[in-house]
């Protein structure tokens, strides 16, 4: 509850209150940066918290090794901007070392294989808290998730370990090997985030914008033409005005048809997608960034 | 890169939020509202929507069944799975909403607990066809415990009812009736339904009798913010900000109060004072800061201040105890255990603790008081507690923040139980020192030589001041003199005050200017305080007008000490009786400013008691009053 503020600035003064618990709880947090709008946010959020001092726990990395060009680079920079510490778990080790196997076939991904690399990197860096940029909107299952959700020594959530959470009272006791996972952007929206970059002026990377790039289309899914991936004999390249709602692993993170320039115009086109979803189901123009939100969110 | 083209678009610059909760037993129609809200402030895709129509049509149903979209937590139920609170989210042009959704089963206290905490309003459901329960009672209670400032009864499946007006006016009559014993600042009845949509966006034709706003409507207009504490300036310590020597930076969320720089600030426990030199943010200094915001602040000296002390305003300071009174939700299937060592979290500190005596666990269906030793599972109940460290706290219902606490098993580090502050234990300390009060220069607050409630104890009573508020003429004295005689016989210590007796000597001074009768009141509630602190029960009779003054009066006593009794009876009756020739007077035009004649006097939003002399006799009255004492004790 915050007098005459927007609600932006009410959600950057919770999330902001959230990391400094955070850092006042936790013996060794680190922030999950995965280059992605969330992560870039969070970066920013961390930076406000801290001010003028320099944010005081390193950020960690999950590299699947799959990666846009743009996103190392711009990792890379804005973790010096920042003057922040930047660790790096790489799903390659973990598949060199014999610990994960790589998915063969067209599809095969390295989200599945993550989970494996963050939960070992966590435990090598001796984590106790990890900052994550999840949000309750994200999926059904998320809406009553905790801010400060516990895990146990194993790095796994068991539902009814989870602790009722009140007013602004948050607990982060734990014994000898578990930690926490914490989410400062629970009450966001996907909206939320795009506003706030809006506001704050906060860079993102390129590809988040409409560009041209060379695509194909699999399983109603446009996938941008990279490296990692085998182009099927019947998959066709093609030139499309696109862009990404989220970065993850090149291989499955589908691009939308859009020709959204700047914020504004991705403000936009987020908030009429869904309204056009309910109104005009089957009209033609139906954007297709509202079917990837759909998708990420993991919805049906 | 960053694209900005910010045009007038961008409206949503200017939204703010809003946070509410939902209560309504099972069947009500909770999930049918939320999905009404969601679907028509168009917050759901198409995808959920045919994935639902789908299961609707299968089901054999009609329509939609929009509460399948929040169906999930019926499975997790039924998985065992605990679910307290789900979070949904949705968004007009004007505000972004948070509802806290509880789901009514049996858990549903402490759920209903947890969701109020942060909510700002509370939307609660009665089914139009059942008519008042005592859940919907339920939930209007823990929402007054909570302090929320807003209620909303909507009553729903009016369709079911055929929107008949008389059915709606019932209950509407019947919840406020109920709801004079609630602490509510607002309460909104909207008739609706959820499942057709009546009155939940549009208003729809069925409801022409009702000419309030929608739901929604009333979800986005709602002024919230005048429930925040402006006044005392509370900043809980998180973390201390030190990028190098020469910076301090004491960062936090203001929990209460404005600040601007060079304000005077004191730092518990240290008690040490200084000036506020900046309000450091990253986006350039502020000039001012408020209630919710996060910031950094220097001080013009250094002090050395941690994370869990606080800095307030220096003439404005909490309490500071070990010991006091506390409204406790019990939250784990592990019953209480009074003198187990638990561990308290209250702002940003956390600190070990007693739970000395359970004095009550309430049964909050029924709202009565039931012994008991210990809470169980979804209890709550009045405890006394003992810190092992000071805690620097406001009561709850001046001060959430600062005012509520969680309980934490040391053995397992979960989280047991959630607690409001009511006021200090009085038998530690009479009353606490009143920061607001006035003190003359060169003094500080000495503790009574003999606590009030060692003289209780030799009375064999409790001290209580009754607050009889009301015309001249109404019968204030009358009732006050029976009932002390009554009292008087029965060997309880007694004292009446009366407007006229007070007008002779203490203020003989003062006139009937607005100022002065505040000050009149401001004196005689110094001297009831006196009396009190005696172990008196004390009988007060002034008109007393002014709401606020009466409001003062009472802050000077502990909670639940301070009865107020609103007398009335209608000015004809009051002009008949006329005890002192007054209202000859006022029409004579001989005095100008006769309260009830040609001034008004400010009625209790909720006095404790309420009388019309002109429908019940005295006699009726005190023993009312009487009854309503014994209970106390
Ligand atoms: N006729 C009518 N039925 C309703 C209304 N609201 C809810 N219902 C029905 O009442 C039942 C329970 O609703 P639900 O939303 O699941 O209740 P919950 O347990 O409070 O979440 C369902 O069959 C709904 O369709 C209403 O306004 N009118």
């Amino acid at each position: 509850m915050a007098e005459n503020n927007t609600h932006l600035k009410e959600l950057e003064d919770e999330a902001i209150f959230i990391m400094r618990e955070v850092a006042a709880q936790f013996e060794r947090p680190v922030l999950l940066f995965s280059g992605g709008k969330d992560s870039i946010c969070m970066a920013h959020l961390a930076k406000k918290a801290f001010y003028p001092a320099k944010i005081p726990f390193p950020f960690m990395h999950i590299d699947t090794g799959h990666n846009f060009d743009e996103t190392i680079t711009f990792r890379d920079d804005l973790i010096k901007k920042m003057g922040a510490k930047l660790i790096v778990g790489s799903v390659q080790d973990s598949i060199d070392s014999g610990k994960v196997k790589e998915e063969t076939g067209p599809d095969a991904s390295r989200n599945a294989l993550q989970t494996v690399t963050l939960l070992d990197t966590l435990k090598k860096y001796q984590a106790d808290a990890a900052l994550g940029g999840g949000r309750r909107d994200e999926e059904k299952a998320r809406a009553k998730e905790r801010f400060f959700s516990h895990r146990d020594i194993f790095g796994q959530w068991n539902p009814k370990q989870q602790r009722p959470e009140l007013w602004n009272l948050f607990n982060g006791r734990k014994n000898q090997g578990e930690s926490f996972r914490v989410f400062p952007l629970s009450n966001w929206t996907e909206m939320n985030v795009w506003q706030y970059i809006a506001q704050e002026n906060i860079e993102i990377p390129e590809i988040y914008f409409a560009h041209d790039r060379e695509v194909f289309q699999r399983r109603g899914v446009w996938l941008a033409n990279t490296d990692f991936v085998d182009i099927q004999p019947d998959e066709k390249l093609l030139n499309k005005t696109v862009r990404f709602r989220t970065i993850g692993d090149a291989t499955c993170t589908g691009a939308v048809l859009s020709t959204a320039s700047s914020l504004e115009d991705i403000i936009q086109e987020v908030a009429s997608a869904r309204q056009t979803e309910r109104g005009n189901r089957h009209d033609d123009k139906r954007s297709e960034t509202a079917m990837e939100d759909r998708k990420r969110q993991g919805y049906f | 890169m960053t694209r900005n083209n910010q045009t007038s678009q961008s409206s949503y610059l200017h939204m703010d939020m809003l946070r509410f909760t939902t209560a309504g037993s099972v069947d009500d129609g909770k999930s049918t509202l939320i999905g009404r809200l969601l679907y028509d402030s168009k917050s759901i895709f198409e995808d959920q929507m045919e994935a639902i129509e789908k299961t609707s049509l299968n089901g054999g149903e009609a329509e939609v069944n929009l509460a399948l979209l929040t169906d999930g937590l019926k499975a997790e139920r039924e998985q065992k799975i605990t679910i307290d609170v789900a979070y949904r989210y949705f968004a007009t042009p004007k505000r972004k909403f948070i509802i806290a959704d509880t789901p009514g089963h049996i858990q549903y206290t402490s759920n209903m607990v947890t969701g109020a905490s942060t909510a700002e309003l509370a939307v609660i459901l009665v089914d139009a066809q059942k008519g008042l329960l005592t859940q919907s009672k339920r939930h209007a209670y823990i929402s007054s415990l909570l302090q929320i400032p807003n209620l909303v009864v909507a009553i729903n499946k009016m369709d079911l009812v055929d929107y008949d007006q008389a059915v709606y006016q019932n209950i509407v009559e019947a919840f406020q009736d109920f709801s004079r014993e609630l602490d509510v600042k607002s309460i909104t009845y909207i008739p609706i339904s959820a499942l057709k949509g009546d009155n939940v966006v549009e208003t729809g034709d069925n409801t022409p009798w009702y000419d309030g706003p929608t739901l929604l409507h009333h979800l986005e207009t709602v002024k919230v913010e005048n429930a925040l504490n402006k006044v005392d300036f509370r900043l809980p310590v998180q973390y201390v900000i030190r990028p190098h020597q020469n910076f301090r930076g004491f960062a936090g969320r203001i929990a209460s109060g404005r600040i601007r720089p060079g304000d005077k600030v004191m730092a518990l426990p240290s008690r040490i004072t200084s000036k506020i030199k900046e309000i450091v943010t990253n986006d350039g200094n502020l000039t001012e800061a408020g209630p919710g915001d996060s910031v950094a602040i220097t001080l013009d000296d250094e002090i050395d201040v941690s994370r869990g002390d606080m800095l307030v305003h220096a003439d404005n300071i909490p309490t500071i105890q070990s010991k006091f009174e506390a409204f406790l939700c019990w939250m784990n299937a592990e019953p209480l255990e009074v003198s187990k060592p638990y561990l308290l979290m209250h702002t940003t500190r956390v600190t070990q603790v007693f739970i000395d005596e359970v004095t009550y666990s309430l049964d909050v269906d029924t709202l009565e008081k039931k012994s008991s030793s210990n809470l169980k599972h979804n209890e709550i109940g009045k405890v006394k507690i003992t810190t092992s460290q000071p805690l620097y706290f406001d009561p709850y219902k001046t001060n959430q923040k600062t005012g509520s606490f969680i309980i934490i098993d040391p053995a397992t580090n979960v989280t047991v139980g959630g607690g409001m502050i009511q006021s200090v234990d009085a038998n530690d300390k009479s009353i606490v020192e009143n920061h607001f009060r006035q003190a003359s220069p060169n003094t500080t607050w000495e503790p009574w030589n003999i606590a009030r409630a060692r003289r209780e104890e030799l009375n064999g009573h409790k001290a209580v001041v009754l607050w009889f508020t009301g015309i001249s003429g109404a019968g204030k004295t009358t009732i006050a003199k029976a009932l002390e005689t009554k009292l008087f016989k029965i060997g309880r210590q007694t004292m009446l005050l009366d407007g006229d007796q007070v007008r002779h000597g203490l203020c003989g001074d003062l006139g009937f200017s607005p100022g002065e009768r505040t000050e009149n009141i401001r004196r005689v509630g110094e001297v009831a305080r006196l009396f009190f602190e005696q172990g008196n029960i004390v009988l007060c009779t002034f008109v007393s007008p002014y709401r606020k003054d009466r409001e003062t009066v009472k802050n000077l006593f502990p909670t639940g000490r301070f009865i107020e009794i609103q007398v009335d009876c209608d000015l004809e009756t009051a002009r008949q009786r006329d005890p002192k020739g007054l209202y000859a007077k006022a029409e004579n035009g001989e005095i100008k400013d006769l309260t009830g004649f040609n001034m008004e006097h400010e009625v209790s939003e909720n006095p404790d008691l309420n009388f019309n002399t002109g429908e019940m006799d005295v006699d009726t009255i005190v023993e009312d009053i009487y009854r309503y004492l014994e209970k106390l004790s």
